[in-house]
């Protein structure tokens, strides 16, 4: 067992970890508090002294906000439906016997490591071009006019490419739960001569359960935080400005610290609640 | 594991399965394809697959006009510093959290982990201007200290899950037979956690390359990685789509072979061990 030495010991060796983390949370974020109750506009005139809640008031009584709640949800809630309906079906099949089976594996989790900024761009410009992208030459050929895809449907195209970024992570982290489950009972199952729709729903479905939470709840906390997909597209025009991107926006473009801190702290609380769920998750694996 | 199944129904698996891969796939195919293409017949209408007039001249276009390879050596340094950093940081922590486990392990555990969800945008300001008052804004340093700080949750978790599964007992000889601390961890420990500690950096080292918050936000001409490289090429220019997939290729080829590598940490590592 340990002994008094090595407690101490440990101990040191996990100090500059604590130091390091407890200090990239407490200091920012106070700064930020601090921020979010100043009118502060560091190219007009500076601090301009304390407001109260005034900030909070106004981030979400400003004409921009509900329009980025609405991006927000769109984004999320598209991006999440999109990924764990395919995500499962698609990790389903890859657990079928087949040929190939590593590679079909590689070529479906490649754009996960393709980085935001590439992914975002090729597919505004070399398929969701309205000239000459690839999908517009599509349309073109079955007599449709192409879609002015950035513009006209500017939030399902974001989705689009942020679907085919998050895709392929639910359907690893899906498949991997699959090939858990014991196909002893699968083979029974289907012995029984259980017909395939009552296969997934009563044995399937369930075994997922648990990935496809987790799959949902990082998954949020990344989408929350989506940026460089509208940066490079959009810039946050043809209403897909999403929450974070409102508060970039009003951080550093039009430099309103104050109002901009006090979204910054809706997004902290919001990102917390959902923080919650998942470490509940996580926590109860770790006792066992 | 194989479940026996008629060849036909083999059969059909993989075409299914072989059809959405490659649909899936097709992005990047198209990418790295039209990277050497002319950039005339990048356009062409209908679309040329393969026979078109091969040219690696995009490739040195975008070189010499934007200065590819000081990018790609600020990706490298900022995404392997930040790595290796991160690393020294969290395997002692890792270590002493997995084998002198106390009451408050799995609470600080959890509050490591809490750290990773803090939304970025949400300290953007104060980190930004943190990064001007002591001259980082725009420096491989200052990118090297920030992405390091956003992974270290992860990196520390990843050993975390890894050390826990090499078996106490062996340790425990090792103290029986006398060895000192260090030498426990140098002689005894490090060789059998080596794979673990592989596996974290591999995936870190992607996660910090693909990173476009900070990168974008703290950086300039100076200390740019390639995700800012790219998105210098977000206004349209005329013909430019060779080019763009041109840079796009070389700025996704290195970090995707390390990915193949790394598919199975990928669930470990994104997951916090919540799926194995």
């Amino acid at each position: 067992m340990a002994t008094q030495h090595s407690r101490s010991a440990a101990r040191m060796m996990m100090a500059p970890a604590v130091v390091l983390l407890l200090g990239w949370m407490l200091v920012p974020l106070c700064m930020t508090l601090y921020f979010s109750f100043k009118k502060y506009l560091p190219l007009r005139g500076g601090d301009l002294g304390w407001v109260g809640f005034d900030n909070y008031v106004r981030f979400v009584s400003s004409s921009s906000f509900w329009p980025s709640v609405y991006a927000t949800l769109i984004i999320v809630g598209g991006v999440l439906a999109i990924t764990v309906v395919l995500g499962v079906l698609l990790a389903i099949l890859l657990d079928q016997p087949m040929w190939g089976q590593g590679i079909v594996r590689m070529l479906v989790i490649a754009p996960f490591f393709v980085m935001p900024t590439v992914s975002s761009l090729v597919w505004k410009n070399m398929f969701m071009d309205p000239n000459y992208g690839l999908l517009a030459y599509l349309w073109r050929f079955f007599g449709a006019e192409p879609v002015q895809w950035m513009s006209q449907a500017s939030l399902p195209s974001i989705v689009m490419i942020v679907s085919w970024q998050w895709l392929p992570f639910a359907t690893l982290i899906l498949l991997t739960a699959i090939q858990s489950l014991d196909s002893e009972q699968l083979e029974a199952s289907e012995m029984d001569g259980a017909p395939v729709i009552s296969r997934f729903w009563h044995i399937i479905l369930p075994h997922l359960s648990r990935a496809i939470t987790v799959v949902i709840l990082i998954q949020t906390i990344f989408l929350l935080s989506i940026f460089a997909e509208i940066f490079v597209t959009t810039g946050g025009a043809f209403g897909t400005k999403t929450l974070s991107y409102l508060i970039f926006q009003r951080v550093l473009e039009s430099q309103n610290v104050g109002l901009g801190s006090a979204g910054g702290v809706y997004a902290i609380i919001l990102a917390n609640i959902v923080a919650i769920f998942l470490m509940r998750i996580v926590g109860k694996n770790l006792d066992n | 594991m194989a479940r026996a199944v008629t060849p036909r129904r083999r059969l059909i698996n993989t075409i299914l399965a072989w059809s959405i891969g490659l649909l899936i796939f097709f992005p990047i195919l198209w990418t790295i394809l039209t990277s050497f293409k002319p950039e005339g017949q990048a356009i062409a209408d209908p679309p040329l697959f393969l026979f078109f007039d091969w040219t690696l001249e995009n490739y040195a276009i975008v070189q010499e006009r934007s200065n590819y390879a000081r990018y790609l050596t600020n990706s490298i340094i900022i995404s392997v510093g930040s790595t290796l950093l991160g690393i020294l940081v969290a395997v002692p922590a890792a270590w002493s959290m997995a084998f002198v486990p106390s009451k408050r392990t799995k609470n600080i555990l959890m509050w490591m982990l809490s750290t990773k969800m803090l939304p970025a945008v949400g300290v953007l300001y104060p980190i930004y201007i943190l990064f001007i008052k002591m001259s980082l804004l725009d420096s491989r340093l200052g990118l090297v200290i920030v992405i390091m700080l956003i992974n270290l949750p992860i990196i520390i978790w990843m050993l975390y899950t890894y050390f826990k599964e090499i078996p106490a007992p062996i340790l425990e000889a090792a103290r029986m037979d006398g060895a000192s601390l260090r030498n426990e961890i140098l002689y005894v420990l490090t060789p059998m956690a080596i794979p673990g500690i592989a596996s974290t950096i591999l995936l870190n080292i992607i996660l910090a390359w693909n990173e476009a918050f900070w990168t974008l936000n703290l950086t300039a001409a100076k200390a740019g990685p390639l995700t800012a490289f790219i998105a210098s090429y977000s206004s349209p220019e005329g013909l430019f789509f060779a080019k763009l997939s041109a840079a796009s290729t070389m700025a996704i080829a290195p970090i995707l072979i390390l990915g193949w590598f790394s598919q199975k940490q990928l669930v470990r590592g994104l997951t916090f061990g919540a799926v194995k």
